[in-house]
């Protein structure tokens, strides 16, 4: 220990001395966050043992999903191999992890093991409730004009076999999102543009309605980009239907079936819906006792601290990525502020000193409003803007630059974060 | 954008084009850099026949590298929208420009050197 914080202090600013330890950290996750977080701690780590729980062998690229839908890149832009972005040195358990014991320190997965950990991350991501949408189900995407991008590379890859139909042919198109928190809430704003903009370059949008209908009150959860997004939408022509949750669809009859305000239903025909279903916590989070007990009660979300990100009742467990209970923070541009925040937590752990870095809930959303145009939207826990690039990129501006972001940099920024360079 | 160091940006850039296609090119265009300076030194002048041509091919690498940018990203001409975009696309239209010039000077240069030329 006293060895440790010697060499983190004696690191100051120049290339820091790993710190030597024999803790054993186990990640439950190996997505962005848990493998970005792997990698991290690999260097400044000497004699850590770190191991990742996670049975998907696919890593996938998420913020490239929308491009999916929208026809702009294949499937397999975003699939790679989880194992090409770890460290060596680190043990990759590909099985669930079906049980946490927080006081015995233990970590069960479905195979049968048991993991102890002294300090241990919940990198686990959420869950896409799809059950919750009556009548729906993943097998129909693509099919009967009804999308999905959320679920994954094929599915996202199917929707824009539906919404490309629909950008065609015209007819009513409903865009949806959930009632709960989820990942990167601009997704649904985007997938609407998107497809608003095919339809208009194929001269075909007059042949069509569009509404972007949601529980929420509002377009977005930071005011100043609700109002401008409101604006976009009126200048497009996509009328909304806010304060309504999807509950069920019908797809032989194409009608869909909202809560209203009230909690009366509405029904509403379309030729193509955008499905986005509620997304939790996985199970065995909350099954072992770690989320919020007084908030997000249907959800499940880690009980943190929302500037440390470690657990308030368990101080050797920290929760990363989507799975974390804090107000915002569900994309990828988050968990490359959260990394070093939780890397920090645990070498200052290790080495006995007091974490200095913490964060401020950065959320970044590089909001496509057109092929070729987005926003650079950045904002943080105030809902304040906090532009990458003052003066130069303005952020509620509709710029072609910052669609270049999503375009080129993002993926390459997202793989350098990937390998713990970014 | 957490930081924007050297490194960094080495790494964003090594994962756009892959490390190996990448430090190819930076290789390729220090070559280039390298071979212009060297017909410079060893002429010791300035061709003026051969920077007309050089001149000549800066518009056609102007437009090489915006019809490029353009393609390899989903974009087009329409999607300018501020000025920062401006900014952007003019300079790539002048590294193109500038790229062409020194690359068919320097070719010209070692093809056919002031010995041979009438």
């Amino acid at each position: 220990m006293a060895a440790g914080g010697a060499a983190l202090a004696a690191a100051g600013a120049g290339q820091a001395q790993p710190v030597p330890t024999n803790a054993k950290i186990v990640i439950i996750g190996a997505g962005a966050g848990g493998t970005s977080l792997a990698n991290r701690l690999a260097d400044r780590l000497d004699g850590a043992d770190i191991t990742l729980i996670d049975p998907r062998p696919q890593h996938l690229y998420q913020p490239g999903l929308s491009l999916v839908a929208a026809g702009l890149k294949p499937a397999d832009y975003v699939v790679s191999e989880t194992t090409d972005w770890l460290p060596s040195g680190v043990t990759l358990i590909a099985e669930t992890a079906t049980a946490i014991d927080p006081d015995a320190r233990t970590v069960a997965t479905e195979g049968g093991q048991t993991v102890s950990y002294d300090f241990l991350v919940v990198a686990p991501g959420l869950v896409l409730d799809h059950d919750a949408i009556e009548g729906f189900s993943l097998d129909m995407v693509g099919e009967n004009g009804i999308g999905a991008l959320y679920a994954g590379p094929d599915y996202a890859a199917r929707t824009w076999a539906a919404a490309g139909r629909f950008a065609e042919e015209g007819g009513v198109g409903l865009f949806t999102r959930p009632a709960t928190e989820m990942k990167c809430a601009g997704a649904p704003l985007k997938h609407t543009f998107l497809i608003d903009d095919i339809a208009r370059r194929g001269g075909n949008r007059g042949k069509a309605e569009y509404i972007y209908a949601a529980p929420q009150g509002s377009l977005f959860g930071v005011p100043i980009v609700a109002e401008k997004v409101r604006m976009l939408f009126g200048d497009r022509g996509i009328d909304t239907a806010m304060q309504h949750t999807l509950k069920a669809i019908e797809p032989g009859t194409r009608r869909a079936t909202f809560a209203d305000k009230d909690g009366f239903d509405v029904e509403m025909d379309y030729d193509y819906i955008h499905v986005i279903p509620p997304q939790r916590a996985p199970d065995v989070i909350r099954q072992s006792g770690l989320s919020w007990a007084d908030k997000w009660a249907d959800q499940g979300w880690v009980e943190c601290d929302q500037y440390s990100l470690r657990h308030l009742r368990y101080d050797n467990i920290w929760a990363l990525g989507d799975v974390a209970g804090v107000p915002k923070g569900k994309t990828a541009a988050s968990v490359k502020w959260q990394v070093p925040v939780v890397e920090d937590g645990i070498v200052s752990a290790i080495a006995g000193m007091d974490p200095t870095e913490t964060y401020n809930g950065y959320t970044s959303c590089p909001m496509i409003t057109k092929v070729g145009r987005a926003m650079l939207i950045e904002f943080d826990y105030n809902n304040d803007l906090v532009p990458s690039f003052p003066g130069i990129i303005a952020p509620l501006e509709e710029l072609w630059i910052s669609w270049l972001m999503k375009e080129v940099a993002l993926k390459a920024t997202y793989n350098a974060m990937l390998r713990g360079r970014a | 954008m957490q930081e924007m160091t050297l490194s960094t940006m080495l790494a964003v850039f090594e994962e756009i084009f892959g490390r190996g296609l990448f430090w190819i090119m930076v290789a390729l265009a220090g070559l280039v850099t390298l071979a212009y300076l060297y017909v410079l030194i060893r002429d010791h002048a300035v061709s003026w026949r051969k920077f007309l041509w050089a001149q000549v091919s800066m518009p056609v690498g102007a437009v090489l590298a915006v019809w490029f940018t353009m393609a390899m990203t989903d974009s087009q001409l329409a999607d300018i929208g501020g000025p920062i975009d401006l900014i952007v696309l003019l300079g790539v239209a002048a590294l193109g420009a500038v790229g062409a010039a020194i690359l068919v000077y320097t070719v010209q240069s070692l093809v056919w050197p002031p010995s041979e030329e009438s």
